[in-house]
C-alpha cells in the first residue's frame, strides 16, 4: 500500500473531438482508478492479494462446515483432516437430518414468529410514527422522548421479568410467548417519524381536503410514499426475529415449538460426535437467509445501511 | 377561559365570528388529541406490556428474594445487591463482559475498516467481496458458533490443520482457559464484521470524488490521499461505529454460551450469562434481577460518558 504510484503526472484530462473525454475506459473505472493512475503497481497488486486472501478466509469457515456435512461420519472424524474424502461425497448426513430430526418442524416455526412479529411490529410503529410525525396531541413529547430513551435497554436485563410475566399470563410454550416481547422496537418509530416527516404534508392536505380521514391519508397517501424505508424495516425486524436466540430460548422448552437457532443448540448434544450430522444442520439452518440473501443482496445491504444506526 | 376576550394572535380575517374559530379550535384540537393517541395506542400497549413493565417489575423483583415457586416474594432491602457486590462470580464475569469488549471492538473496528477501503478500490465481483464478508453477519448465532466449534474442534478441526502446517502445536482453543477468550474473540470478528463493514462502506461511497480529483491534481498519491481525506472524511462514521460496538459487545452472550458454556472454569462467562443462570438455572429471580440492574447501570453509565465524548467533541 505505501507505494502508491506518486511518478505520474497530473494531467488534464483528453479532450476529444466530442469534448473531455473520461479519462479512463469501462474496467478501469470499476477499478476504481484515479486520473492518470497505472492499472499496475506494486501497491494495488498487494491490495487486491490481501483482499482477495481475506474473502478466502472469510468464506472457509462455510466451504469446511459443507464439505463436512457432504462426508460419511466416519470421513468427516477422520485423521489427517482432508477436503476431499476417500469414500467421496454423500448426502447420507442431510437424509438422516432431514428423517429424523425437527428441523422442517423449527423452520416452519421460525418462520411463523418471524413474520407474526415482522406484521405486528411494522403496523404498531408505523401508526405511532405517523401520529408522532403529523399530529398534535397532548403528552407527544415526553411519549417520544421517552420512547427514544428507551432505545438504551438491553433487551437481555428483560429476560426474567418478561419470563415471569409469560408465566402470570400462562403463555410459556406457546408461538405469543415467543412473538410478543419481540415486537417492540423503539428505534424504528425513531427511523419511520424521521422519514415521514419528509414527505411534504401538503400531499395529504390536498386529499384532506376532499374528507379523507387520517386512517385513510396514511394508509393510502403516506405508506405507499413509504415502500422503501417500510421494506427496510421490515426486513430488519425480520430477520432480527429469524435468528434470535436468547428470547425464544427462555420462552420455550417444548421440542416442537422451538425457533431453528434454538433447536439447533439441542441438535449439539443429540447427535454427540456425528459430525456430518451437526454440520448438515447448521448448515440447513443457515439455507434460507443465505438464499434470500443472494437474491436480494443490493436491498438487504441498502435495508441495514439505512436502520443500521438506529437499529443496534 | 373567559369568553370575553378576542382572540387576536394573527388570526387572518375570516368571515366567520372569532366565537366560532375558537370552538372550531378546540374542537379540531380535541380531535387531533383523540386521533393522536388512537395511533400511538398499539404502540404504547406494546412499549408498556413488553419493556416498561418488566423493567418496572424487574427492578422490584431485584429487592426480593423471589424464585420460580413464587416463594420469597417479600422485599429484603439491599440484601441481593450486597450480596452480588460480596460475590467473585459476579465480579469475574463483568470483567469478562469488560474484557470481551476491549478485546473484540478493536478489532471489529480496524478489520471492517481495512476491509472497506479494500473492497471500495472497485475490482470487479464487488457482490462476491460483499457476499465474503456481509454474509456471516445474517447468521443466527447458533449456525455461526456450530461452524466455529468445529473449525476449533482440536484434532479435526481447521485452525489446529492450518496451524499445524506451519508447525504450531495443537491447541485446544475453547478448552484452554488461556485461548478460550480469545477463540471466542476471533470468531466474534468473522461474525460481525460485516455491519461495520457495511456501515464503512457506505460512508466511503459518500466521499465526493472531486476531492480526490483535486488532490491527484496537486500530485498527492493514493496513500497520502487515504491519509488526508479518507480517514478524515470517516470520521464522524468512525465515532459512530465505536459507539455502537462497545454497546454490542458489552450484551455479548450468544455465542460464548454456545461455544463453551462460559467455560472452562468460567474463563469466558459473561455478565447476561450470569444472570441467565442465577435466574433459570439457580432459579433465584431477585438475584438474577440484582445482577441485571447491576449491568444495566454499566450500560447506561458507558452510553452517557460516550454522549458526553461525542458532544463535546462536535461543540
Amino acid at each position: 500500500m505505501t507505494t502508491a504510484v506518486q511518478s505520474t503526472q497530473p494531467q488534464p484530462a483528453p479532450v476529444g473531438p466530442r469534448g473531455p473525454r473520461r479519462p479512463r475506459g469501462r474496467f478501469a473505472d470499476k477499478a476504481g482508478l484515479r486520473t492518470g493512475e497505472r492499472f499496475v503497481s506494486p501497491g494495488r497488486i498487494g491490495a487486491i492479494v490481501a483482499l482477495v486472501v481475506l474473502a478466502v478466509v472469510w468464506l472457509l469457515p462455510f466451504l469446511w462446515a459443507v464439505a463436512t456435512s457432504f462426508k460419511t461420519e466416519t470421513a468427516a472424524a477422520a485423521t489427517p483432516v482432508t477436503w476431499l474424502p476417500p469414500d467421496g461425497f454423500t448426502t447420507e448426513a442431510y437424509e438422516r437430518v432431514l428423517n429424523e430430526g425437527n428441523i422442517p418442524l423449527w423452520t416452519w416455526n421460525s418462520l411463523v414468529t418471524a413474520v407474526a412479529i415482522t406484521i405486528i411490529t411494522v403496523v404498531v410503529t408505523a401508526l405511532a410514527a405517523y401520529a408522532f410525525s403529523r399530529l398534535d396531541f397532548t403528552g407527544r413529547r415526553w411519549l417520544f422522548w421517552g420512547i427514544i430513551a428507551s432505545i438504551i435497554i438491553p433487551p437481555q436485563v428483560l429476560i426474567v421479568p418478561l419470563f415471569y410475566e409469560m408465566l402470570t399470563l400462562n403463555l410459556i410454550d406457546t408461538y405469543w410467548a415467543v412473538i410478543l416481547p419481540q415486537t417492540v422496537h423503539p428505534a424504528m418509530v425513531f427511523i419511520l417519524k424521521k422519514f415521514f416527516d419528509q414527505v411534504p404534508v401538503e400531499l395529504e392536505d390536498a386529499a384532506r381536503i376532499d374528507g379523507a380521514g387520517r386512517l385513510r391519508v396514511f394508509w393510502s397517501i403516506l405508506l405507499p410514499l413509504s415502500r422503501p424505508i417500510l421494506a427496510a424495516v421490515s426486513m430488519f425486524v425480520f430477520i432480527a426475529a429469524w435468528n434470535n436466540f436468547l428470547w425464544p430460548f427462555i420462552a420455550t422448552s417444548d421440542a416442537t415449538l422451538m425457533t431453528l437457532p434454538v433447536g439447533l443448540q439441542t441438535v449439539k448434544s443429540a447427535y454427540g460426535l456425528q459430525y456430518a450430522q451437526v454440520m448438515a444442520s447448521a448448515v440447513l439452518a443457515a439455507l434460507p437467509l443465505v438464499v434470500v440473501f443472494l437474491f436480494f443482496q443490493r436491498q438487504i445491504i441498502k435495508g441495514f445501511a439505512t436502520t443500521g444506526f438506529g437499529g443496534q | 377561559m373567559s369568553s370575553a376576550t378576542v382572540d387576536v394572535t394573527g388570526a387572518p380575517p375570516r368571515t366567520t365570528s372569532p366565537d366560532e374559530i375558537r370552538r372550531g379550535e378546540r374542537e379540531r384540537r380535541a380531535r387531533d388529541n383523540r386521533i393522536g393517541w388512537a395511533f400511538v395506542a398499539p404502540f404504547v400497549v406494546v412499549f408498556v406490556m413488553f419493556l416498561i413493565w418488566p423493567l418496572v417489575h424487574g427492578f422490584y423483583l431485584s429487592f426480593t428474594a423471589e424464585s420460580i415457586t413464587g416463594a420469597g416474594g417479600e422485599l429484603i432491602g439491599f440484601d441481593n445487591y450486597a450480596e452480588a457486590l460480596r460475590d467473585p462470580i459476579m465480579w469475574r464475569s463483568l470483567l469478562n463482559t469488560l474484557w470481551f469488549t476491549v478485546l473484540s471492538t478493536i478489532p471489529l473496528v480496524i478489520v471492517s475498516l481495512i476491509l472497506a477501503l479494500l473492497v471500495h478500490q472497485g475490482l470487479p465481483g464487488q457482490w462476491l467481496w460483499r457476499l465474503s464478508f456481509f454474509m456471516p453477519f445474517l447468521l443466527a448465532s447458533t449456525v455461526a458458533a456450530q461452524f466455529w466449534i468445529w473449525m476449533y474442534n482440536p484434532q479435526l478441526g481447521l485452525v489446529n490443520y492450518v496451524l499445524g502446517a506451519v508447525g504450531v502445536e495443537q491447541i485446544a482453543w475453547l478448552q484452554d482457559p488461556q485461548w478460550a477468550m480469545l477463540a471466542v474473540v476471533v470468531m466474534t470478528l468473522w461474525w460481525t464484521v460485516g455491519f461495520n463493514f457495511l456501515l464503512y462502506l457506505t460512508a466511503l461511497q459518500n466521499i465526493p470524488e472531486q476531492q480526490y480529483e483535486a488532490s491527484a491534481l496537486d500530485g498527492a498519491g493514493r496513500w497520502r490521499q487515504l491519509r488526508s481525506i479518507t480517514i478524515p472524511q470517516l470520521g464522524p462514521t468512525t465515532v459512530l461505529i465505536v459507539i455502537l460496538q462497545i454497546l454490542a459487545s458489552l450484551k455479548v452472550f450468544d455465542q460464548i454460551y454456545i461455544m463453551t458454556q462460559g467455560g472452562p472454569g468460567g474463563a469466558t462467562r459473561p455478565v447476561v450469562q450470569y444472570v441467565f443462570e442465577s435466574g433459570f438455572t439457580g432459579y433465584r429471580f431477585g438475584y438474577a434481577s440484582a445482577i441485571a440492574y447491576i449491568f444495566f447501570a454499566l450500560i447506561v453509565i458507558i452510553s452517557i460518558g460516550q454522549m458526553r465524548l461525542t458532544t463535546r467533541r462536535s461543540a
